[in-house]
């Protein structure tokens, strides 16, 4: 008897609806947040992501009352990310109902953010976001570095020291997601998942290029994470989550049934 | 109808807990409080808590929650939660070593640096996620099935001085005691209202709990 993995549906909303681009174009509806939510609970998710990709600030707002909404009857551990830049938005989707917030580009703009948020709030619910991208040749010894804008800006920082940095910033747990897979269903980046939870003591949430269950399974045998976050596969019923826990099972994984 | 309070320190949110409360018995009247007379007056009291136990520590003492808490402890059914759990006990290894409300005889250590599984993989700190509870006998784990998973999240556990007061146990990755009980009190280190369908079977448990073993 141990821990499970966990699996976490990762919805991405905009504006009130969940979306889901292939490498940021392409968006798709895939319809309401809350009823989305719903049946993930229903099917056994271990915690949900929301990931907040409303463009304009005016709109912020929606996602709040989405949260509001899936906890007053979801009761499984929630994250939110996307645009969280201050202690005052950590603390108003705390307030809405959420247990952990995903901070992404504002921890590059301003390390000293996670550790402020760490301070306030508790390592627990700081979940530092890493988006990163191989920039080595095939013939070098791999090397990944920090992205922001969406994968499109480079900022030199090393992913690996990047991930380290954070948690002795305060982070809780990583979420990486390879840019290069995002969208992809090629499977995760699994050498760079392996080299991240290698190289922290908190739990690693793989995330990226998940296009099928043999993936999920690769991102915690291979990729040595603690969780793996997916999203179109489970959007469009593809696969329901009891599927993926039950595949997972088959390959020898601690899962919660 | 009957009342339960959920103290308010200012050390997290109590929101999901005052959610999952209503949500396992609607009618009960659930009310989230830092008034002294409030929390004396509720037929039950949940002591919840996040974050490090200096902060706790600090909250409760300087609002006078520190000597309410002792109070209810003597006297209605309490559940304490996480934090609120660790609280009970004499002392935590956390922050250098933090004197806490030693209500139940025992101290707070963190997880050993290092851990590995089974199968030589690393453990991580904070320990996070779903883990089975091997339960002992209780009432308030009625209709919960023995090794159901709940949630998790920390980095420090209970040692209690009398293994008598262990009320179920979770192995990360040797056995540790995830919940304690002793008269009118019960804690544990998991969240219940973040546990689904067992987490909610708990909380009404406690709800309908007479303080009695």
């Amino acid at each position: 008897m141990s821990l499970a993995k966990r699996i976490i549906p990762c919805l991405d909303v905009d504006n009130g609806r969940v979306v889901k681009g292939v490498k940021f174009v392409d968006i798709r509806d895939a319809g309401d947040p809350v009823e989305i939510a719903r049946r993930y609970d229903r099917e056994g998710a271990d915690e949900i992501t929301f990931l907040d990709i409303t463009a304009t600030h005016d709109n912020r707002d929606t996602i709040v009352h989405v949260v509001e909404q899936v906890a007053s009857e979801v009761f499984i551990p929630l994250t939110v990310g996307g645009g969280i830049r201050t202690l005052d938005d950590i603390r108003r989707m705390l307030n809405a109902g959420a247990d952990k917030v995903g901070i992404n580009s504002a921890a590059v703009f301003n390390p000293e953010f996670v550790r402020e948020a760490a301070e306030r709030f508790g390592s627990q619910c700081i979940v530092v976001a890493i988006d990163a991208k191989k920039v080595s040749a095939e013939n070098e010894s791999s090397v990944w570095e920090i992205f922001t804008h969406g994968g499109r800006k480079g900022t030199g920082i090393n992913a690996v020291e990047w991930a380290k940095k954070m948690v002795t910033f305060g982070a809780g747990e990583i979420l990486l997601t390879s840019m290069d897979r995002d969208g992809t269903r090629v499977g995760f980046d699994l050498p760079l998942t392996r080299a991240i939870s290698a190289a922290v003591s908190v739990p690693v949430i793989a995330s990226g290029g998940v296009g099928n269950l043999d993936h999920l399974a690769a991102g915690i045998i291979d990729g040595k994470a603690d969780a793996v976050l997916a999203a179109s596969i489970f959007h469009f019923a593809e696969y329901t989550i009891q599927q993926a826990k039950e595949h997972m099972k088959a390959r020898g994984i601690e899962v919660r049934l | 109808m009957s009342s339960v309070a959920v103290i308010d320190y200012g050390m997290g949110n109590l929101h999901s807990i005052a959610k999952a409360l209503q949500h396992a018995v609607p009618d009960v009247e659930v009310q989230i409080t830092a008034d002294a007379d409030t929390i004396r007056a509720a037929d039950r009291v949940v002591f919840p808590g996040v974050g490090a136990i200096r902060d706790c520590m600090q909250a409760l003492i300087q609002s006078g929650l520190a000597e309410v808490i002792k109070e209810i402890s003597e006297t209605k059914p309490l559940l304490g939660i996480c934090l609120g759990m660790q609280a009970l006990l004499t002392m935590s290894e956390e922050n250098a070593d933090t004197q806490c409300l030693d209500i139940l005889p025992g101290k707070v250590v963190r997880f050993a640096d290092a851990l590995v599984d089974g199968n030589g993989n690393a453990l991580k700190i904070p320990h996070m996620g779903w883990n089975q509870v091997q339960q002992c006998s209780h009432p308030l784990w009625a209709d919960i099935p023995q090794q159901s998973r709940f949630y998790f999240v920390h980095s420090y556990y209970a040692q209690p001085d009398d293994a008598a007061m262990i009320a179920a146990t979770t192995d990360y990755p040797d056995a540790f005691a995830c919940a304690l009980a002793r008269n009118n009190i019960f804690a544990v280190q998991f969240h219940p209202e973040k546990s689904q369908a067992v987490g909610l079977q708990l909380l009404k448990n406690f709800l309908h709990w007479d303080g009695q073993i």
